[in-house]
């Protein structure tokens, strides 16, 4: 049992920290400004064409990995300074579809550039390498995802719980005047948000594309969904509860993907059941459960709003 | 010369004009008292000042320089603070971090000036650890006067510190903005407990509908007829209701 389950298992904590990774950014942007920002996805997915078109220039890979850091980064700061900034006194609803643009603007672009033709991502030595544990063949990525993914998620706790522009973006996620009255630029604090949450978003697309291979320009689209249902999953504005949220549907995905061979194999049902097509809309139902339950999410603040 | 003065502001806030052309000045080293009913443009006038929101017309000086048009973050960097309306500590800080962010411009050592707070308001240090949101409204009150002080202003803008809080808390309160001035910081005081503001203003303002009305020192206007009817009657019943 354990050996038919265990591969399904590790690809599951796999996937679920490279969705934590781009769940982060969606859950902090929310956290500040009170957003979905729909075009996460697509930065990632620009995250993964980037690295692309960067290797085929033929510089080293170090050095394309470390410009596709940069260059994503600038890709995000610069969609808040264009897209959302001019609407912050604006209705809540005009942003939400100036992101729905963002994200279409990015996909058409990589369309373009790409004639939506599925692009090979390079490999990356060493993550790209097949290991061997506990007799289950995989990649070395699926190892160094969760690894990497914790040490990330415990430094930026440490940047939001014990630094001053962390203390500056807790004090901005709950009253932005009062921040103001302080002394706070309330602009910098959301730019370094979108820093952060584009940062993250590459890095996870590294590990995400080299498990999948290929990009296209909708690349963004299902992970940056599945992300999205994490952090609401795990309370929307919650950085652990967005990591939690995304381990739990990477893995419960990935064990759907995988229950019509456990069954088989041991001896439930004499044939496959075609279950693993429904492995996406389970994420969906899963979510619909956890909110009937808990509004909140897991870890969701609770809506005590301002005295 | 005055250290902040005001020349013939008028703001509008969507149509709605809400200063239609107040003048006055704060002397240094004084406290002055605002006072007037809901909706008179108390709080628009601080609000004002500490670049929040834009005026229309008008000047603002402070220190000899032209303030109006600058961003809070400049106007809070000249030593201008404000204790704001209902308080408005952060509650998902401790209390100590609600000073440190008081300090936020700040790139010297702040800790005196944390022990300074925590001299004033003994109860802060007691529960530094604990989360803002946590603490009574008296207790958000002085947090939120010691956050003001973290930036060693020279001009302290407060606006109801005595909004919803007990009598005796009140009482605390208005002790407190004494010691400061004391210590030689000017304050400019919003009130419509005007009862409790006349009697430590050494000038005083009323303000009716974006108008400016009376002027005089505290004392004056507290034994001025007209502000007692229209004023001092309802304070003492809502000092009596607390």
């Amino acid at each position: 049992m354990f050996k038919t389950v265990f591969p399904y298992l590790l690809t599951g904590i796999s996937v679920g920290g490279q969705y934590a990774l781009i769940a982060i950014g969606y859950t902090m942007v929310y956290g500040i400004l009170r957003l979905i920002n729909f075009a996460h996805g697509d930065v990632f997915m620009v995250a993964g064409i980037v690295m692309v078109y960067l290797n085929a220039s033929g510089m080293p890979l170090w050095l394309s990995i470390l410009l596709t850091l940069l260059i994503t980064v600038i890709i995000g700061f610069a969609i808040e300074r264009v897209a959302y900034k001019p609407l912050r006194s604006a209705p809540r609803m005009s942003i939400m579809i100036s992101a729905i643009g963002v994200s279409y603007t990015l996909q058409n672009l990589v369309l373009y550039i790409t004639g939506g033709l599925n692009q090979f991502y390079p490999k990356i030595p060493f993550i790209s390498n097949t290991v061997s544990i506990f007799g289950v063949n995989t990649k070395m990525v699926t190892l160094v995802t969760p690894v990497l993914t914790a040490i990330l998620v415990v430094a930026l706790v440490q940047l939001i719980n014990h630094t001053k522009i962390g203390m500056a973006m807790r004090a901005v996620s709950k009253d932005f005047e009062t921040s103001q009255l302080m002394g706070i630029k309330i602009n910098s604090v959301i730019s370094t948000t979108f820093i952060i949450g584009s940062f993250l978003a590459a890095v996870g697309s590294m590990l995400y594309f080299t498990n999948y291979n290929t990009v296209i320009q909708t690349s963004g689209s299902m992970p940056g969904l599945k992300a999205f249902v994490a952090a609401v999953f795990g309370g929307i504005g919650s950085i652990p509860g967005a990591v939690i949220g995304a381990f739990i549907i990477g893995i419960c995905e990935n064990i759907i993907k995988g229950l019509d061979i456990i069954l088989f194999k041991s001896g439930i049902t004499k044939q496959n059941l075609g279950l693993a097509t429904f492995s996406d809309a389970f994420t969906f139902a899963l979510l619909i459960v956890i909110l009937v339950v808990k509004p909140t999410g897991l870890f969701g603040e609770k809506t005590t709003d301002k005295v | 010369m005055s250290l902040l003065h005001i020349k013939d502001l008028k703001v509008s806030y969507g149509g709605i004009e809400a200063l239609k052309g107040i003048s006055l000045d704060v002397e240094k080293g004084q406290i002055v008292a605002l006072i007037g009913a809901n909706g008179a443009g108390k709080s628009t006038t601080l609000r004002a000042i500490s670049g929040l929101i834009p005026k229309s017309q008008g000047t603002i000086t402070y220190d000899g320089q032209v303030i109006s048009g600058h961003s809070p973050q400049k106007i809070v960097s000249e030593g201008i603070c404000m204790v704001p309306e209902g308080r408005r500590v952060f509650p998902n800080l401790t209390v100590l971090e609600n000073l440190k962010i008081g300090a936020y411009l700040r790139k010297d050592d702040i800790q005196p000036d944390i022990d300074h707070v925590y001299e004033l308001f003994p109860r802060l240090k007691e529960r530094a650890w604990q989360l803002a949101g946590t603490l009574s409204g008296g207790e958000q009150q002085m947090l939120a006067v010691g956050r003001a002080l973290m930036m060693r202003p020279k001009l302290l803008m407060m606006d109801e510190p005595s909004l919803g809080l007990a009598p005796l808390v009140i009482k605390d309160i208005f002790k407190i903005i004494e010691t400061l001035h004391e210590n030689g910081i000017t304050i400019l005081l919003v009130e419509q407990n005007a009862n409790a503001a006349l009697k430590i203003a050494d000038s005083a303002f009323v303000l009716e509908t974006g108008h400016l009305g009376m002027h005089g020192t505290g004392k004056e206007l507290l034994n001025d007829p007209r502000v007692k009817d229209a004023y001092l009657g309802k304070s003492q019943v809502r000092n009596g209701v607390g």
